[in-house]
């Protein structure tokens, strides 16, 4: 009795699998099959996505809007930098667990002491302690290589055996691949969890949440921790695929281009990082080679068109278009 | 029948092996939007030039030039760009580079792809110890720091100094070229003041007042060529340095060509070192500033970043001619080591053992002529080597 | 004395720059207060107006003061058609919505100024009396930084005065701090928005013409300061013209001096300090608690 209601149905099925969610993937190992030259290219991309993904988990289901994401990536694409460059420790797997780790603390430490605040003061503040890392990078310049970074970081073959190589990233493209489907992985069963239910309910309707009791600061403290560590993750597997770290990874530029990519492709559905990073960059490369100033015309426009009326994104106007695809049938 | 076969067999085979000596493909990496335009511009310029004013020593092969915007200077797009000029498009030689951080990061994907790199302006002075297939025909930044400090000391007279720098690595190098010379001629600077990063124009004037206050001999000043060099020299003028007896001194990024005219009279009394600028009067370059404003127009001006794209693909044409368009790597380099050139900025080499330039530096003074800027040499130091790599000094130390 | 002139040249060289600082920021400080929105693009706003000056005293050949003016019209009459057109449309918007639909903005700003101009930064000519130096007796100093100061001083009074003793003045307080009873007391929210908007706007043209010889003028002039006066608003407060003034002052006198006798800091310590202002009074230093 209780199942037969299609809302209730709905909602305990959200965590399903749906039939095309395995497309992703799927074009991720056509596209290493089929463009063997572009995998460079393809490797930033799943990169991005997986920092997206970070993002939308802060953003999208927390409701944190925060321009300083990149202190969380700059801070693990460090770690792992400077334990390479200082051969302190350079096996790639563990590297990234601690560069998690480190990221997540740095989330934590912020995270306690900023959410306290909203609106722009927190934007301000999470802009704000992202600088104070990109400036410290750049002052302990022994250890960080300040403004010309960290370059041919020496990191060990993966398990052993798979050597990363600059020119053909093969490895490094199925490395990044692998490391994002689990981080996906972990992200979605988090966000279809109770947990992740209380984390909707919160942003919809915070007020109500902490009627209902729910501790709100804490929870949200704890998404904020984890998605640091998954922008962590994401940083520490930039650095090595590119053996190379720099102030970028810490700069406003990479904060403001993630939120972009995120507002393109949809927040809080996990599926717009993928969707809005591929666009994103796929434009950027290739318009870029045809018309370069134009495509921060392009860009600048596209962005105010989709602020203006399509409030989610590409996902966003996709939602909408089945709803409308199939409200005739419902009612006929 | 088979005759004929045979006949056009071999014609195709002919073309086909004529075709692949005739064409060389260069790929060249610059920053061609962001905040780089200009600069990418201006090496982009240079290249164009000596193809077109130099048709006979190309001749009877076809350079190819592929061009990619590396939009800034984090490194992430230059490795790209340079793997998929490697990985896609095949090209043969690899050039460009403008800002020192791309050409660190494209170090290692250098080496892997085997092709001969011209770098055409970055100048950190270590870049060309980081792969076996780089050679620069720009400059470094102790080319003119060092030679500067040396002229500070001996032609200037000068005790002290105080040294302004971007605190970034060009201008640290700076910083170390010039007080190295300068000290070790009998100077001493009395201060060292990074003034903000290399990123945004600060506003100068607290770090002006600072040395202000020090009241030294000279000011050396170190800022990345553009829009930094005009704040600097305003600035200046503006807390009236001058007539407090300071001399503004720095290599020639602070008079750079293109932006010296919009200065004005603020600029008169500057006391530059530099490798090149327009106004230098030999042979060669008037030939070639007459040729820019021909192509570019009257009003532009060369400086030394198209020069070191003009010199790069001199380097690149002579290595097509001496290895008849199969342009091996390692063959390249032999042929370029000791490598002499007549270029606008005087007769420069390739030094053998560092791959990087050899040239001569002038000591210039900014005065007003005939209602224009000019830069009038009043000294010159011939066939100067990054003393950087010369002396063995830090990171440029060969590993 | 020597210390006296020491001193006095560090406070001269602050103040002026936290008076740049304050005229291009006051506008969106109010502007903030008043719509609470996230305009990313004020700096934009700025950009435009000093090259609409530079365009003026250039091509058309007018003189410093008539450019500013014109400069100011036209930044406020392009601001307010915006805001008309589109801003309007997402006042009731979250504020993601907000954010991207500003940094838009910017882009587009950015890249026509970049088709239409170039990549090169665009000197301002200053009139030969206002450069040089000056004598104020116990130092010399430089005649433009006592000029904005002077500048400043005018415009920050007659905006004070402004806000207290005019009628408008008071409207936008009133909507300022409780925008439902200003509204239910028949105040037309819409046109306060578009004046104030337009207004603010023409300020910060204003600053970008004045603060062109400290901060230069290029295409990315927009973003590269917009950190500085999105910190000037939040630590002063939204909505108020004394808040923005006291936090600009601080600001460029902390930055001047940090600059001076701690080169090797960097813009680590005014990014600490905002960090610390914040978190101790998040709504700023002289905002009203929300």
């Amino acid at each position: 009795m209780r199942d037969e209601h299609p809302a209730a149905r709905a909602l305990a099925g959200r965590h399903r699998l749906r039939p095309w969610e395995p497309i992703p993937w799927v074009l991720a190992l056509a596209w290493y099959v089929v463009f063997p030259k572009h995998l460079g290219f393809g490797t930033e991309v799943l990169v991005t996505i997986l920092f997206a993904v970070s993002l939308d988990l802060a953003l999208g289901y927390a409701g944190v809007v925060t321009l300083g994401h990149a202190a969380f990536f700059g801070a693990g694409a460090y770690t792992v930098g400077m334990l390479a460059k200082h051969g302190v420790w350079n096996e790639p797997i563990t590297s990234l667990l601690l560069a998690g780790l480190v990221a997540a603390a740095v989330g934590l430490g912020s995270g306690l002491v900023l959410l306290r605040t909203r609106g722009l003061t927190l934007l301000m503040l999470t802009l704000c302690t992202m600088a104070l890392l990109e400036e410290t990078a750049n002052l302990g310049h022994a250890y960080t290589g300040g403004f010309d970074g960290l370059d041919s970081l020496p990191i060990a073959p993966l398990l052993g055996v798979f050597e990363f190589n600059p020119l053909y990233p093969r490895t490094q493209y199925l490395y990044v691949l692998t490391v994002l489907f689990l981080c996906f992985v972990f992200v979605r069963t988090l966000v279809h969890s109770p947990f992740g239910q209380s984390l909707t309910g919160i942003r919809e309707n915070t007020l109500r949440m902490h009627a209902v009791g729910a501790p709100v600061r804490a929870r949200l403290v704890v998404c904020y921790t984890l998605s640091a560590a998954v922008a962590g993750i994401a940083g520490g597997i930039w650095a090595q695929a590119n053996a190379y770290v720099n102030l970028g990874t810490l700069g406003l530029d990479r904060a403001a281009t993630v939120l972009i990519i995120l507002a393109l492709g949809g927040h809080g559905r996990l599926y717009g990082a993928f969707i809005g990073a591929a666009a994103y960059m796929m434009l950027s490369h290739f318009l870029s080679k045809i018309y370069p100033t134009a495509w921060q015309l392009g860009l600048g426009l596209l962005l105010v068109v989709i602020a203006l009326f399509a409030r989610n994104g590409i996902l966003g106007i996709g939602a909408a278009l089945w709803r409308r695809a199939r409200l005739p049938r419902a009612t006929s | 029948m088979i005759k004929r076969i045979a006949a056009v067999l071999a014609a195709l085979a002919l073309t086909a092996a004529g075709a692949e000596a005739q064409e060389v493909k260069v790929g060249v990496n610059l920053p061609y939007t962001g905040i780089g335009a200009e600069f990418a511009q201006l090496v982009d310029r240079g290249m164009e030039l000596y193809l077109k004013l130099n048709p006979d020593k190309v001749r009877p092969y076809k350079i190819t030039l592929i061009k990619r915007d590396v939009k800034d200077p984090g490194g992430a797009n230059a490795k790209i760009v340079v793997q998929e000029l490697l990985t896609q498009d095949n090209v043969d030689v690899l050039a460009g580079w403008i800002y020192s951080p791309n050409a660190i990061a494209s170090a290692p994907i250098v080496t892997a792809g085997k092709k001969l790199a011209v770098i055409m302006n970055a100048g950190t002075a270590h870049i060309t110890t980081l792969s076996p297939y780089y050679v620069r025909t720009s400059f470094s930044m102790w080319h003119a720091g060092y030679a500067l400090g040396e002229a500070a000391a001996k032609l200037m007279h000068a005790k002290t100094a105080v040294v302004g720098y971007t605190d970034f690595p060009p201008g640290k190098d700076s910083l170390a070229a010039f007080k190295r010379a300068f000290e070790s001629h009998g100077g001493k600077v009395v201060d060292e003041i990074p003034m903000g990063s290399a990123g945004a124009v600060p506003d100068f004037t607290p770090f002006f007042q600072r040395a202000k206050d020090k009241k030294p001999d000279v000011f050396f000043v170190f800022v990345p060529a553009g829009d930094h060099a005009a704040a600097v020299v305003k600035t200046y003028a503006a807390l009236g340095m001058r007539e407090a007896g300071i001399r503004l001194i720095g290599p020639g990024d602070i008079t750079q060509d293109t932006k010296l005219q919009a200065m004005g009279a603020a600029a008169v009394g500057l006391v530059t070192m530099h490798h090149y600028h327009a106004d230098l009067e030999n042979a060669e370059n008037k030939r070639f500033v007459e040729a820019w404003k021909k192509e570019y127009g009257a009003a532009t001006t060369p400086d030394f970043m198209a020069v070191g794209g003009y010199d790069g693909m001199a380097a690149i044409v002579y290595v097509v001619q001496t290895l008849k368009g199969k342009v091996d790597a390692d063959k390249a380099l032999e042929a370029l080591k000791g490598w002499k050139f007549n270029s606008p900025r005087g007769p420069i080499m390739i030094d053998p053992v560092t791959r990087d330039i050899v040239m001569n530096e002038y000591l210039s003074e900014a005065v007003m002529k005939d209602g224009r800027v000019f830069q009038k040499v009043i000294g010159r130091i011939d066939a100067v080597k990054d003393a950087c790599k010369e002396q063995k000094i830090g990171p440029c130390a060969p590993k | 004395m020597i210390v006296g002139a020491d001193v006095a040249s560090v406070l001269l060289g602050g103040v002026a720059a936290g008076m740049v600082l304050f005229i291009v920021s006051v506008g969106l400080s109010i502007t903030m207060g008043l719509m609470g929105f996230v305009n990313l693009a004020h700096g934009g706003f700025a950009m435009l107006g000093g090259y609409a000056i530079v365009y003026a005293m250039k091509v058309w050949g007018l003189g410093f003061v008539p450019a500013l003016v014109f400069g100011f019209v036209v930044t406020a009459a392009g601001s307010a058609v915006l805001e008309r057109l589109l801003y309007a449309r997402l006042y009731k918007a979250a504020e993601l919505d907000q954010v991207l639909f500003t940094i838009g903005l910017v882009f587009i700003m950015i890249a026509a100024v970049t088709l239409w101009f170039g990549p090169e930064n665009q000197p301002v000519a200053l009139p030969a009396m206002l450069q040089g130096q000056i004598d104020l007796g116990i130092t010399r100093y430089r005649t433009y930084s006592v000029v904005l100061i002077a500048i400043g001083i005018v415009i920050v009074a007659g905006l004070w005065l402004g806000f207290e003793r005019t009628r408008m003045g008071a409207q936008i307080r009133a909507a300022v701090d409780n925008r439902r009873m200003a509204e239910s007391l028949g105040i037309n929210i819409d046109r306060l928005f578009t004046a104030t908007f337009a207004f603010g706007s023409g300020m910060a043209a204003l600053g970008g013409g004045l603060g062109a010889e400290f901060l230069g003028l290029d295409p990315q002039y927009a973003l590269k300061y917009l950190v500085y006066f999105l910190i000037v608003v939040a630590v002063g407060g939204l909505g108020r013209v004394t808040g923005v003034f006291y936090a600009a002052l601080l600001i460029g006198v902390l930055d001047f001096v940090l600059k001076k006798y701690l080169p090797q800091g960097g813009a680590l310590f005014i990014y600490a300090l905002t960090i610390l202002v914040l978190l101790w009074r998040p709504q700023g230093l002289f905002g009203a608690r929300a």
